[in-house]
């Protein structure tokens, strides 16, 4: 497994290259997706489509970076998905949430490879890329949907809109949090490393585990 | 597809004003459609084919008069026929001309995100612009009637243009010129309205047809092509005319709280995040932004090298 590893330097490798690659196909492709999708969504938006490439391109290439975006999806899942289960850890964590948001961090306990914020990310992304995918597939292609079948496509329009704005959501706070907020995390997802006081203070529970303390392996 | 640019009162999938807003000189037009004197000839068909270059395919023999199951992105215009045994009146042999209905408040339009591809006249008629069109398909979610079609080989959605090249420059549509009987009327909305009551009541008073009525539904906002039926109360019996059609309410939701409910989420989250960042600032790990640790292998590591 690509739980991450102590470096010789001392720093503390944390994403893997194929991690990393894998989550730059699903951002890259949701950023298309995004794009366009905000373009269909609001005509104030439209201009977003002929930045693109105008909408007939955009009409046709979205929901093949959409096919992207979910095969990097359950890579992500089979990669990810057994780490993504909730503990007892993450209740704790979002007890402290207010502590979290404030950047009292020393008041927040420190969590496993992925806090409970991460895992509300992950499951967000991979039921809203479900939901996606589903209705988004109805949406490819509306002229095969037969006339007594037609609530299949009333259905797909709000549910691909809803699915679309929770992932939008989770997508705003990642980026954040990711770029602005928790600095050395984006480091963790370009180069793959963090410093060692940051894998303790955030995700103590695994530094320890890869540092091979046998009284935390479960 | 036409250049009457000016008298355009709505746009779909447009932000800003449109050039044709508050225009008040256009007549409202109206076709309407008498059921009871149609006798299926389908030379409204043809001259619809005529009028808009598109060839004739091949037609579908399924034990019935009707040319083919459905209209089609090169075929806008089709009499339904429907033999319907009718609890008072015995067998009916029931034509219904079906094509765009020309709503007031057209969910096609609602639908569409793309800028100016579908249009609404002042004088009522819904067209497709298909130079704006991406193909998206949305305007056949939106319709009650099933009326937009897909091209496969365009990749964009086709319907009746109530003949808005020839109404535009005084002609009645092509379909109007061609029919035989007079089942089929061209003129203003209230003119039409009042023809078609005239011709309700009759069939009601003189014909025995007590259920006789005008199909305007209301729950599109009325309709710029109308109908007069033998009997006003089973509309579906004329190749599945909905008794009350209405734009769908997931569109509907999607069109309006939704959309507003998205953008309040959308615009708040980005302030959010940007406020919680001029209030709390980044988390910092003391003396240990990022830097690595000053060994000289540090460097060396595969794969895992080149910080800062």
């Amino acid at each position: 497994m690509s739980d991450g590893q102590i470096l010789p330097s001392g720093r503390v490798l944390r994403y893997a290259f194929h991690e990393r690659l894998i989550h730059w196909v699903a951002a890259l492709s949701y950023l298309y997706l995004l794009l366009t999708g905000l373009a269909f969504w609001s005509p104030w938006l439209f201009w977003l489509a002929v930045v693109v490439g105008g909408g007939t391109v955009a009409r046709e290439l979205h929901p093949w970076f959409g096919l992207v975006f979910v095969t990097a999806v359950v890579l992500m899942f089979r990669m990810w998905g057994a780490q993504m289960h909730e503990t007892a850890v993450d209740k704790q964590w979002w007890d402290a949430i207010p502590h979290y948001i404030r950047n009292e961090d020393e008041q927040v306990p420190t969590a496993g490879r992925f806090n409970g914020g991460q895992k509300l990310l992950f499951w967000g992304f991979f039921w809203g890329g479900i939901l996606l995918l589903l209705s988004g597939l109805v949406l490819w292609f509306p002229n095969w949907i037969p006339w007594n079948l037609r609530y299949l496509r009333d259905v797909a329009v709000i549910v691909h809109a809803s699915a679309a704005l929770i992932t939008i959501g989770l997508f705003i706070i990642h980026v954040y949090m990711g770029t602005a907020m928790e600095r050395g995390a984006f480091g963790s997802v370009i180069r793959g490393d963090v410093s060692a006081n940051w894998a303790k203070r955030y995700h103590g529970i695994w530094y320890k585990q890869i540092a091979g303390d046998p009284n935390v392996r479960k | 597809m036409s250049q009457a640019g000016t008298e355009i009162i709505r746009v779909s999938g447009h932000a800003g004003s449109v050039p044709g807003a508050g225009l008040n000189r256009e007549f409202q037009v109206c076709k309407l459609i008498d059921t009871t004197t149609c006798i299926g000839c389908k030379a409204c068909e043809v001259a619809c084919l005529e009028w808009n270059g598109y060839p004739f395919t091949q037609t579908t023999f399924d034990n019935s008069y009707q040319t083919m199951p459905d209209t089609a992105w090169n075929y806008w215009n089709l009499i339904r026929f429907d033999e319907y045994e009718h609890p008072d009146h015995g067998l009916m042999l029931l034509m219904r001309k079906d094509q765009c209905m020309h709503c007031e408040e057209p969910g096609c339009l609602e639908a569409c995100p793309a800028d100016g591809a579908i249009v609404q006249y002042a004088n009522g008629i819904i067209d497709f612009q298909q130079e704006h069109c991406i193909g998206c398909g949305y305007c056949m979610t939106g319709c009650p009637f099933n009326i937009p079609k897909f091209s496969p080989t365009a990749r964009k959605v086709f319907k009746c243009t109530l003949c808005n090249d020839r109404v535009s420059v005084g002609l009645e549509p092509a379909c109007i010129k061609a029919c035989p009987t007079g089942c089929l009327h061209f003129g203003t909305k209230p003119e039409m309205k009042e023809l078609a009551e005239t011709r309700a009541a009759q069939l009601r008073d003189v014909s025995g047809f007590s259920n006789a009525g005008v199909y305007d539904p209301s729950g599109v906002g009325g309709t710029h092509v109308i109908y007069v039926l033998h009997d006003a109360t089973r509309t579906e019996a004329y190749g599945g005319l909905p008794a009350n059609p209405r734009i769908p309410w997931t569109v509907q939701v999607w069109k309006k709280p939704l959309k507003w409910l998205g953008n309040f989420a959308i615009i708040g989250g980005l302030l959010g995040v940007f406020i919680h960042y001029l209030r709390f600032g980044p988390k910092i790990i003391e003396g240990d932004d990022e830097k690595p640790a000053p060994t000289p292998s540090a460097s060396q590591q595969p794969g895992e090298g080149g910080k800062k």
